[in-house]
C-alpha cells in the first residue's frame, strides 16, 4: 500500500521549515520527501508506483498530534469516553497517538489493569494509544506502583495526574526507582495545601465571584519541589501543565541547569483566560483553574521559544450532570481532543508562533519525550500524518463532537482550521469534509 | 420606575437608578410596616417559596414576613433537612418545585453562583438571599435604606466596612451599591481576612482601625465569620477584638455623628463590643432589621410586577 501526497504544504517541525512538496507513503512509512509539489514518478519501476495519489490542494501536510494526557473514561467511567469515541474524536482532530491518563478508576496501576486498556485500545481506537500508568497505588501517594512490569507492559510513563504525591519521601523514591528503569515520570505541579478546595485563581475576578480560590504561587511552589527531587534522583521529568509566568521562570532555570526536565500546557491555559468563566460557566472549570491574561500571554510566548515543550489537549471528559452544579461543586476538566488543533491555530492566526513551531509542541516534542519515532517529517519515519486547513472557518457545535461527553468551553465560539485527512501508519483513517 | 429585571441576583448588574427605585418603594413600606393594619395586597394570590440551603432565622423570617404583609402565600422549606440529603441535585429540586407554580422563589446556598445556577432553570422571580461568597442584595439594600435615613442622604459619604471581608457577601454586595451610588468606601480588616485583589475594586484598604475609622460617617462591622474558617486565619478571638472589634475607644476617631452598623447576628465581644451595640445613639443595628423586612417587601413587589407583565399575552396592551 502506498499513497503519494502531492502539492502539499510540507511542516516539518524537526528542521523549522515549512515548503511547497509531495510525500510519499509506503508500508506504513514515509518513503520519500519530495522538494516539488509534482514529483516526477515515471522513473520508479513500476511495482514502485503509488497506488493512491491524493492531491493535497496546496493544503498544510504535519506529522499527526502527540497528545499526553488524554482522559479515556475505561475504565470506570465508559458512559462519558470510551476507546472507540475518544479514538473518533482524536482522527477527526489530528491526534494520531493519544498518551492516555491513569485517573481511571480504577486506577491504572497494575500491569492487568493497563493490559486491560490496552486490549481495549487495540480494539476499539483508530489512533495509536499509549497507556500511562500511575505512579502510587490507587494514586494515593503511599507505595509506588510496580514500575518494571508496567513498563514492561507497555506503560509510556508514571504520573499520578492531578492527585499530587504529598509526601515527599514517597515521591522521591519513586523518581529514584523510576530513574534506574529509564521511566518518565510526569508531576502536577501544585502545593495540595494551597490548593484545597479552589475552583478559580485567586485574584479580582475570582474575588467578586466569591470563588474559592488559588494563588498562581502555589504552581511554583508545586514546580520547586519537584525540580529539587528531579535533580536529586536524576529521573527525567516532565510537568504536565505549567500555565503561570512565575513558573516559568523557574523552568528555564531548571533547564538551564541541565536538569532532565520537560514540560507542558493544556490548550485552554493557552487559549482562555480566568474572566471567561463569566457567570459560573462550569465547563470553564479546569484543572488548574484559568489564569490571567497576562499569565496565558507569557505561557503563549513560552511554547514560541520552546520554554514550553508540549501542548495538551488535556481531553478530560465530564457529563452533563457533573457539570450542571454550583461552580464550586463541579467536575473540572474539558473535552478538548476535536478543537486542540483549531484552538492552537489561534495562536498562529494571532502571529504568536509559526507552524513548524506549534508543530513542534503538538507532535515532536511530544513524541520525543516518550522515545517514539514519530513527530517527524524524515524518511523513515512512521507515516502518521494530518493534512489540514489552517484557515477554513467554523462555528463550533458541542453535540457535533465525537466525543461522548461535550464539555467544551469552546462551544459558539468561531473557530478556524480543519482536518481534511489523517494518516496513522499510513492507513487513511479519516477524511474530512 | 426603572426596575426591568426579571430576578435580583446581585446588586452587581443593577443601575442606580434601580436602587433608586427600590429604595423610594421600600421607603413607603416602612410607613405601612409602622401602621396597625401592615397589609397590602401587592402580593395576593401569588405564591412565594423560601428555599434555604443554609441555615437562617432573621433573613428566612424577614422575607416571610414581608411576604405576608403583602398578602402572598408564603412557604418555607428547609433544604438541609430535605431531598437534597437524598442526593438529589440543585437542579432537580429546583424543576420539581419550578412544577408546583411558584411565584417568587427565595434562596440561600452555601455555594457561590448556586442562585444564578437556579434562576436560569425555572421560570418564577428569583430573589437571592445569599449565595456563598458572592452576593446578598437584600442586606445591601437595607443597608443603604438605612445610611440613608440616618444621614439623609446616599452619596458622597465615607463607609468603612471591617472585619471578615473575605467570607463576606454582604461586604460584595455593600461594595457594590455604595460604590454604585459615588460613596468612598473603605476596607478595614487583617490582611488574611482581604479577599485577593481588592486592590482593584476601587477601594481603600487599612489594616488598622485607627487608620481606618478616622473621619469616616458609617462604620460597618460583620460578622467574623466562624463557620467558614476552615484554615488559619486569625490567631485568636480575644487577639482579633484587641485588634479589630468595635468599642466606644476605636469609634473615638470616625466622625462624632458616625453610626454603627451590624448584619446580624453579632458576636459580641469578638467583632463588637456589646454595649456600643446597643447605645441607641450610635447604633442603628434596630432599624436595619426594620429596613429588612420594608426592602424586601419592596423588592418582591417590583418583581411581582415585572413578572405579571411579562406573563401578559403579546400584543395586549395594558
Amino acid at each position: 500500500m502506498s499513497t503519494l501526497v502531492t502539492n502539499a504544504r510540507l511542516i516539518d517541525p524537526e528542521a523549522g521549515t515549512e515548503k511547497h512538496g509531495a510525500l510519499l507513503i509506503r508500508d506504513g512509512q514515509i518513503a520519500e520527501v519530495f522538494g516539488t509539489p509534482e514529483p516526477d514518478m515515471g522513473a520508479m519501476p513500476d511495482k514502485r508506483q503509488p497506488r493512491v495519489t491524493q492531491d493535497a490542494a496546496g493544503k498544510y501536510l504535519a506529522p499527526g498530534i502527540v497528545d499526553i494526557g488524554v482522559k479515556v473514561s475505561e475504565p470506570g467511567e465508559r458512559h462519558k469516553e470510551s476507546f472507540r469515541s475518544a479514538g473518533r474524536a482524536a482522527a477527526a482532530g489530528g491526534v494520531t497517538t493519544m498518551v492516555t491518563r491513569p485517573d481511571t478508576d480504577p486506577a491504572i496501576d497494575s500491569p492487568e489493569v493497563l493490559e486491560f486498556v490496552t486490549r481495549r485500545a487495540n480494539e476499539d481506537a483508530p489512533v495509536r494509544v499509549l497507556p500511562m500508568a500511575a505512579l502510587t497505588k490507587g494514586r494515593q501517594g503511599r507505595e509506588m506502583v510496580e514500575i518494571g512490569f508496567l513498563k514492561d507492559a507497555g506503560a509510556a510513563a508514571f504520573t499520578d495526574c492531578d492527585s499530587v504525591v504529598q509526601n515527599t519521601k514517597v515521591l522521591s523514591r519513586c523518581m529514584t526507582y523510576a530513574r534506574s528503569l529509564g521511566a518518565l515520570v510526569i508531576g502536577h505541579p501544585q502545593d495540595p495545601g494551597l490548593s484545597d478546595g479552589a475552583a478559580a485563581t485567586s485574584g479580582k475576578f475570582s474575588s467578586l465571584k466569591g470563588l474559592p480560590a488559588v494563588s498562581p504561587m502555589a504552581e511554583r511552589i508545586g514546580l520547586d519541589r519537584d525540580l529539587a527531587l528531579a535533580e536529586l534522583s536524576g529521573v527525567a521529568y516532565h510537568a504536565d501543565q505549567i500555565t503561570t509566568k512565575s513558573a516559568l521562570d523557574r523552568l528555564a532555570q531548571a533547564k538551564a541547569q541541565g536538569i532532565d526536565v520537560t514540560a507542558g500546557i493544556s490548550i485552554h491555559h493557552l487559549t482562555l483566560n480566568e474572566l471567561d468563566v463569566g457567570d459560573y460557566r462550569t465547563f470553564f472549570k479546569v484543572k488548574p483553574p484559568l489564569r490571567s491574561e497576562d499569565d496565558r500571554m507569557a505561557c503563549a510566548e513560552a511554547v514560541a521559544s520552546g520554554l514550553i515543550d508540549v501542548i495538551s489537549s488535556m481531553h478530560t471528559p465530564q457529563d452533563e450532570e457533573s457539570k450542571r452544579l454550583p461552580f464550586e461543586a463541579a467536575a473540572s476538566g474539558a473535552v478538548a481532543l476535536e478543537t486542540l488543533l483549531p484552538a492552537a491555530l489561534r495562536l498562529y492566526h494571532a502571529g504568536q508562533i509559526d507552524l513548524p513551531a506549534l508543530f513542534r509542541a503538538l507532535s515532536l516534542n511530544p513524541s520525543r519525550r516518550l522515545g517514539l519515532g514519530t513527530g517527524r517529517l524524515a524518511v523513515g519515519a512512521p507515516a502518521d500524518l494530518i493534512l489540514f486547513d489552517p484557515d477554513a472557518p467554523f462555528v463550533l457545535d458541542r453535540f457535533a463532537l465525537r466525543s461522548k461527553s461535550k464539555n467544551t468551553p469552546f462551544d459558539g465560539a468561531r473557530l478556524q482550521g480543519r482536518v481534511l485527512a489523517t494518516w496513522v501508519a499510513g492507513n487513511c483513517i479519516y477524511t474530512g469534509d | 420606575m426603572t426596575f426591568r429585571a426579571k430576578h435580583l441576583l446581585g446588586i452587581e448588574h443593577l443601575s442606580s437608578e434601580d436602587i433608586k427605585t427600590l429604595l423610594d418603594l421600600a421607603a413607603h413600606y416602612v410607613d405601612l410596616n409602622r401602621r396597625d393594619i401592615k397589609h397590602n395586597d401587592a402580593l395576593a394570590g401569588l405564591t412565594q417559596v423560601n428555599m434555604f440551603f443554609e441555615n437562617s432565622t432573621r433573613t428566612q423570617a424577614s422575607f416571610e414576613l414581608a411576604g405576608k404583609r403583602l398578602g402572598a402565600d408564603v412557604m418555607n422549606m428547609a433544604m438541609q433537612a430535605s431531598s437534597i440529603k437524598k442526593g438529589e441535585t440543585l437542579i432537580d429540586t429546583a424543576l420539581t418545585l419550578n412544577a408546583m407554580h411558584p411565584d417568587l422563589l427565595v434562596v440561600r446556598h452555601p455555594q457561590s453562583g448556586a442562585v444564578n445556577l437556579l434562576a436560569e432553570k425555572v421560570n418564577c422571580a428569583v430573589l437571592n438571599a445569599g449565595d456563598g461568597r458572592h452576593e446578598h442584595p437584600t442586606q445591601a439594600l437595607l443597608d443603604a435604606l438605612t445610611i440613608q435615613r440616618a444621614k439623609g442622604r446616599l452619596h458622597r459619604l465615607s463607609i468603612a466596612i471591617c472585619g471578615d471581608i473575605a467570607h463576606s457577601r454582604v461586604a460584595r454586595s455593600n461594595i457594590f451599591l455604595l460604590g454604585k451610588m459615588e460613596n468612598r468606601v473603605r476596607l478595614v480588616g487583617p490582611p488574611t481576612l482581604m479577599p485577593a485583589g481588592v486592590a482593584d475594586w476601587g477601594v481603600e484598604v487599612y489594616g488598622d482601625m485607627a487608620e481606618g475609622l478616622r473621619d469616616v460617617d458609617v462604620v460597618m462591622m460583620l460578622r467574623l465569620q466562624r463557620e467558614r474558617m476552615d484554615g488559619a486565619f486569625i490567631p485568636s478571638e480575644r487577639e482579633y477584638y484587641h485588634r479589630f472589634g468595635l468599642d466606644a475607644a476605636k469609634l473615638k476617631v470616625a466622625k462624632d455623628d458616625a453610626i454603627v452598623m451590624h448584619p446580624g447576628p453579632m458576636n459580641r465581644g469578638v467583632e463588637i463590643d456589646g454595649t456600643l451595640a446597643d447605645d441607641i445613639n450610635r447604633s442603628v443595628i434596630q432599624e436595619q432589621v426594620e429596613m429588612g423586612v420594608a426592602v424586601r417587601m419592596a423588592a418582591m413587589d417590583l418583581l411581582a410586577r415585572n413578572l405579571r407583565t411579562s406573563r401578559q399575552p403579546e400584543g395586549v396592551l395594558v
